[in-house]
């Protein structure tokens, strides 16, 4: 779990509005979704599609994709390559995605 | 529409990058520059430009690194576009694959330099996939790009300048971590010291001294010497352990065994690398332009060796002359008188590296867990000791083994994997690292979805 | 180095000398299995893992019986190997489909597919050509562009990499020397009595097989056979793991065990290139999202170009050499379709030191142009 620190920024510096698993969270403009997902202390990000271990980003610069979450509704985005966008929606990927649902089922 | 090709594509907008990108522009090169990332700086200086007042980020990053970054910005001629993912690249037409928020595109370009740095060396203990367990870059970033800090009781382990510096800033943002678990092995520094370099490298060599004490006069357990580091709990780490049942509580643990060449695009080109035995990790073979062994293709910055930052603007000055003189702007001799500054820098930001070279060397333990139990290769699941077993039944590199385990099958395409299974078949058979090879990625260097290739531009935008 | 002895060697480890080599150690032969090491061309790695029997053998009925012997083999195969090692080689046979994106594509088919049935005769083939609804019910989410498909019951698919692995783990459990790194350096031939050389080791034994894919054709007339393959490249894209939903393969298209989506069947003719081209690699992309439009949102993670082994006719290549008895060669681009032939079938007729007649047709002597004469 982190936490932004009000020293961090000069006082007034943009932030961000973004949904994680629909809370609203606060996170500096020019920060990731994957910052956004540690900032709202979630207990994991992701289940992995092997295992169903949990996981939490551990890189956080494009290298391990442990941070995969559906973001905007779109499933296995790397939220460290991601930047926050207002209203950004960014829920847990739990293990591997849903490829196709028949809408008549 | 065909656009005109650029003269320089620079990979990577980090030190390397902007620094061949102002020495080539100002030559009159068209230059383009794709970046991952939205903003200039790379790794090093990410998000300066925001975060640059931070007191806790106070020194190099908010002085060096943001004026390179400002220089970077201000330069006319150089076409940036972040947040743009190079996905493969033809190396004999000069097309480049990329991927944009606008959508998938091709550049041509007439040379191609790589200055996409490095990466986290993996640490593979048992417990490294546990939530909250996390690469001491990864906090760094998080301090860089949303000034935030870990909460609770965080742990430091490993060695090299980056862990002490990561725990000065901690300290200096009001979130000191409680332990800092130094794995440099005793006698370390007596080896290292013989490396020479200590007097040219003096003044690097006080800034890390001055580090070790901050840290210190800030209240953290430093404890020397760990290791069989493991790291356990339920559903997140809790607790770390280590040698002759050492242990601390713990809600974040940072681990860090020093930085290697992110070579995933560079051998997906199949570039030439070589083993690079003091750092112990493999690098692209370059000459002293920095030029690989494909004649499209410079490599320069951390990427082609590590070298830290200031290492990285002179070498990306340097390959930026080389580019201006292959594409006939500049002649021979103007290249090489051009270069005596860069040189001089290069030299002078090297001095001290044999020192740290040897005194951070990573153990063979974390080269290669004993623990068969451990996860190695963190998508696909496949423990340290599945990679033995495939070697002892014939699988001689990384690439057999990832037939018969999956390990690089996954996502991360093998970028913190591969090091680790050669290291442990290397182990088992009882031969070389560099002799059981590495793995051979192939594009796309980054995933890209099926409909951005199938929506790829008929030619070149 | 004294020689060492044996009753077979292999030349070549991939998936056709892994079968064989397992087959002959399972009838208790003696066998060494040579292999190149990490980096080679390694057509085994870059199987797209289908265990095919609809479009084999069109004007070569042969061809046909022996896929389709090959797929009833398989179920065995797959049980033994899983019985010995533990290891599953994840093969399913649920039937398999071929994708018309026009009428023109689905009147050839149509075609094609009648005609591999006449050439069958009394031997059969049962397929379906299948239009609009009752082919959605088949296949989840297929695309509108999609007119039809043709079905056979036969086909199926396996894991290639598991398979390799189980072949290598069977054939070492039961006593089989398998020496990677072991390039050829000599070789001697004479009737029943060979010797090969890989650097410093020499081995011994009255059988080779020849079984190195593309190096089969700088090999095979050191032995007194012929092998005129050469390489055809072959790309294949892989998706990130997504839950499972195909239920069967489709010749281009096919949903792993693990869930990856592997699109394959791109064929070109670029020597020894392994190069990949973004242009080949969209329009397998476009393909498949024609055929299946969910695809657009998957990732790739994975995408290779291999090299098929091909002969001049696209057939396998079997051969006992007439000058040096006990020297044998095997060539195919199946290795996955094959593997329970080779195993079950071809492995015997070597172990007993003469092929069965029904492989007559196979004989490399059909490229020689005074035998044809």
């Amino acid at each position: 779990m982190f936490a932004t620190r009000p020293d961090a920024r000069p006082p007034g510096a943009p932030t961000v509005e973004v949904l994680v698993e629909g809370r609203p969270t606060v996170v500096p403009e020019g920060a990731t979704a994957a910052a956004a997902l540690l900032l709202a202390g979630i207990s994991s990000n992701r289940t992995t599609p092997v295992t169903g271990a949990p996981r939490l980003p551990f890189c956080m610069m494009g290298v391990c994709f442990d941070c995969l979450a559906e973001i905007d509704g779109v499933a296995n985005r790397q939220a460290c390559m991601v930047a926050v966008r207002p209203g950004m929606r960014i829920t847990r990927q739990e293990g591997a995605r849903v490829a196709y649902e028949d809408d008549a089922a | 529409m065909t656009a005109l090709p650029f003269d320089l594509a620079i990979i990577g907008a980090g030190p390397a990058g902007m620094s061949a990108a102002l020495q080539a522009a100002g030559l009159g090169l068209a230059v383009v520059v794709l970046d991952e990332q939205p903003a200039p700086g790379g790794q090093i200086f990410r998000n300066v430009e925001r975060a640059a007042g931070d007191p806790a980020l106070r020194g190099e990053y908010a002085e060096a690194g943001a004026a390179l970054v400002r220089r970077f910005r201000a330069m006319p001629n150089v076409d940036y576009r972040p947040e743009t993912t190079l996905w493969h690249a033809d190396t004999e037409s000069g097309l480049l694959s990329v991927k944009t928020p606008a959508g998938p595109g091709e550049i041509l370009a007439r040379r191609l330099l790589l200055a996409t740095g490095a990466q986290e060396r993996p640490v593979p203990i048992p417990g490294w996939t546990l939530p909250n367990v996390m690469g001491a870059g990864a906090a760094q970033i998080m301090l860089k790009q949303a000034g935030a800090v870990p909460r609770g009781r965080t742990v430091l382990a490993g060695q090299g300048p980056l862990l002490w510096l990561l725990a000065v800033q901690l300290a200096r943002a009001g979130a000191a971590p409680v332990a800092l678990l130094e794995t440099t092995r005793p006698g370390s520094l007596r080896a290292a010291c013989a490396r020479g370099g200590l007097w040219s490298g003096r003044m690097a060599l006080a800034k890390g001294a001055a580090l070790m004490l901050e840290a210190r006069a800030s209240g953290m357990r430093i404890i020397r010497d760990v290791q069989q580091l493991r790291a356990e709990g339920d559903g997140r780490v809790q607790r770390v352990h280590w040698q002759d049942g050492g242990a601390v509580d713990a809600d974040t643990l940072l681990l860090h065994e020093g930085v290697i060449p992110g070579t995933h695009i560079s051998r997906a080109m199949g570039l030439d690398h070589e083993w690079d035995a003091p750092q112990r990790c493999w690098r692209p073979r370059l000459d002293a332009w920095g030029a690989s062994s494909d004649a499209f293709v410079a490599v320069a910055g951390d990427g082609g060796g590590i070298g830290g930052w200031q290492a990285a603007v002179a070498s990306g000055a340097i390959a930026a002359l080389d580019a201006a003189h292959r594409l006939g702007r500049i002649d021979a001799a103007s290249r090489d008188a051009r270069a005596g500054d860069p040189r001089a820098a290069l030299k002078a930001s090297l001095a001290l590296r044999p020192f740290l070279d040897r005194l951070y060397r990573p153990s063979n333990a974390v080269l290669a867990p004993p623990d068969d139990a451990t996860v190695i290769c963190r998508c696909e699941e496949v423990t340290a000791g599945e990679v033995r077993r495939a070697a002892r039944m014939g699988a001689t590199g990384p690439n057999q083994a990832k037939a018969y385990l999956r390990s690089g099958m996954g996502p991360c395409q093998g970028r913190f994997c591969g090091t680790t299974v050669a290291a442990l078949i290397a182990e088992t058979r009882g031969i070389a690292i560099p002799e059981a090879g590495a793995l051979r990625p192939r594009a796309p260097y980054k995933p890209i979805t099926i409909g951005e290739l199938a929506d790829l531009p008929d030619e070149v935008i | 180095m004294t020689p060492e002895r044996f009753d077979a060697i292999l030349i070549g480890g991939g998936l056709v000398g892994a079968a064989i080599g397992f087959g002959l150690q399972r009838l208790g032969l003696n066998c060494l299995l040579l292999d190149e090491g990490d980096i080679a061309f390694r057509a085994s790695r870059g199987n797209f893992g289908l265990v095919w029997v609809q479009s084999k053998g069109l004007g070569a009925p042969h061809y046909q019986r022996w896929t389709r012997g090959s797929a009833e083999e398989w179920p065995s195969l797959a049980a033994d190997l899983q019985a010995r090692t533990g290891i599953g080689t994840g093969l399913q046979q649920p039937g398999g489909v071929s994708l018309c994106l026009s009428e023109e594509e689905f009147e050839a088919r149509s075609a094609y597919m009648a005609r591999l049935q006449r050439e069958a005769g009394n031997f059969g083939l049962d397929y379906r050509m299948i239009r609009g609804a009752e082919a959605r019910d088949m296949l989840p989410g297929l695309g509108p562009k999609v007119v039809g498909l043709s079905w056979t019951p036969y086909d199926g698919h396996a894991s290639p990499l598991y398979l390799l692995r189980a072949l290598h783990r069977g054939f070492t459990d039961l006593g089989g020397i398998y020496r990677p790194n072991a390039r050829l350096t000599g070789s001697r031939a004479a009737p029943n009595d060979f010797r090969i050389e890989a650097g410093d080791y020499i081995a011994e034994a009255p059988r080779v097989v020849l079984t190195a894919g593309l190096g089969n054709a700088e090999l095979a007339p050191r032995f007194g056979l012929e092998a005129p393959v050469r390489p055809e490249r072959g790309q294949i894209l892989v998706t990130e793991r997504a839950r499972t939903l195909l239920p069967m393969p489709t010749v281009s298209l096919r949903q792993t065990e693990e869930g990856s989506i592997l699109i394959g069947d791109s064929k070109e003719d670029a020597g020894f290139d392994v190069a990949q081209k973004p242009e080949i690699m969209r329009r397998m992309a476009q393909r498949a999202v024609q055929c299946f439009p969910w695809i657009a949102e998957l990732n790739l993670v994975r995408a290779w170009s291999a090299l098929r082994v091909m002969a001049p006719d696209g057939l396998p290549i079997y051969d006992q050499s007439a000058r040096f008895p006990g020297a044998f060669t095997a060539n195919c681009h199946s290795g996955v379709t094959l593997a329970g032939t080779h195993a079950n079938r071809l492995a015997p007729m070597i172990a007993a030191g003469a092929l069965d007649p029904a492989l007559d047709l196979f004989t490399a002597r059909r490229f020689d142009v005074r035998h044809a004469a």
